[in-house]
């Protein structure tokens, strides 16, 4: 029981010191959970992480499932997980009931008029950032501008395809591409 | 009846987005298309306040998306229904980790996973500029073709891409340089 409470508390503790997302939590977690607690090693960490980011879901949900399941099995991952969400929930419940009712302010509807424009900076720095390790040849650079072309201009589109069937679609995708790529390096090494 | 939908709508969410945090926009939009539950304005103001507090960004957009439509407990079980595949999908995993890393299947997947998660979250941006650069309603009137774009917003973006890349400013800093903009030029 201490040891859910522990996993639950820490969470609760991470919960409100990571800024900005998935990324930007690496190092925090690095002091907290390997230096401090010695509840995972760095190496573990970079693991949960590298697969956190490629499942599907919130990537700091993924690790902290992670951690939680090996200290204390599936209740663990429970209580490491919703000890993580409590104070992100309750922050934004806050900010929300504060917004509705000022939200016809002109004052306010004027500054997020501001932010609209600073959003669309941090998803373009996102997206750059992204870029280098997901667009990595002629296939990756194909599959990037039939997926933008398709969400952008659904609108005009005789036909429309939901997100969840292009994320299905494009992984089928990546498996028939990387799996001829092996065969022709295959063939070209037997050539040889 | 909402709350029920709106659990199910991001636990589909949860379930298909890979990616991060950004990576639940193109379900955002697809939602606020569909169910009217919010509009494509308050995604971005989501995305602003979701940068700025702590968090995972995908579970700040479900809070928020969440009690715009159903209240506090709309908030509270949209985010938890958000989480709901990761950590079930992670307790999967966490059994045959060793394979899941050394797959070819995964790994192949994800050669194609990757591109297509920042291809939607281009698009999502393309749709927040056309809320926050463009005034769309021109379009449709007779008026100059100038009025079409919002100059003070397209110089404040210049600046902010600017302090963003070269100067690596954090995001909390320059959302609030933004939203002072904002009040001082009447944007």
């Amino acid at each position: 029981m201490n040891n859910l409470l522990d996993l639950y508390l820490t969470y609760f503790k991470l919960g409100f010191v990571t800024f900005g997302g998935g990324y930007a939590m690496l190092p925090i977690l690095e002091r907290e959970l390997a230096d401090k607690r010695h509840w995972t090693t760095l190496d573990e960490l970079r693991d949960y992480f590298s697969i956190g980011q490629c499942t599907p879901g919130i990537i700091a949900l993924n690790v902290s499932t992670f951690i939680g399941q090996k200290r204390g099995g599936v209740p663990g991952a429970l209580a490491a997980g919703l000890g993580f969400l409590t104070g992100p929930i309750c922050i934004i419940l806050i900010i929300a009931s504060f917004l509705t009712n000022f939200a016809d302010l002109a004052v306010i509807q004027h500054a997020f008029a501001g932010i609209r424009v600073c959003v669309c900076v941090l998803i373009i720095q996102a997206v750059l950032r992204l870029w280098k390790k997901s667009v990595v040849d002629a296939f990756t650079l194909f599959l990037y501008l039939v997926v933008f072309l398709l969400n952008a201009f659904s609108g005009i589109m005789p036909f429309k395809i939901p997100p969840a069937m292009l994320v299905i679609l494009a992984g089928i995708a990546g498996v028939a591409a990387s799996a001829i790529k092996t065969r022709k390096h295959g063939k070209e090494a037997s050539e040889k | 009846m909402t709350i029920l939908r709106l659990m199910l709508a991001f636990a589909k969410t949860g379930l298909f987005s890979v990616g991060g945090g950004l990576a639940t926009l193109p379900f955002l939009y697809e939602m606020s298309d569909k169910t009217g539950w919010f509009s494509h304005a308050d995604i971005a103001d989501m995305i602003a306040v979701s940068e700025s507090t702590p968090g995972p960004i995908g579970i700040n957009m479900s809070t928020f998306a969440g009690f715009k439509t159903a209240g506090i407990p709309g908030g509270i079980l949209a985010s938890l229904a958000l989480g709901a595949p990761s950590v079930i999908i992670i307790l999967i995993i966490a059994k045959f980790l060793e394979k899941f890393r050394d797959s070819k299947y995964v790994e192949g997947a994800f050669y194609g996973l990757r591109p297509a998660s920042i291809a939607m979250i281009s698009a999502a941006g393309l749709n927040v500029a056309k809320v926050a650069l463009v005034n769309m309603e021109v379009l449709q009137q007779s008026g100059p073709i100038t009025d079409f774009f919002l100059w003070k917003a397209i110089i404040l973006g210049v600046l902010i891409f600017i302090a963003a890349r070269k100067l690596k400013w954090h995001p909390v800093l320059l959302i609030a340089i933004s939203a002072a903009a904002g009040i001082i030029f009447q944007f």
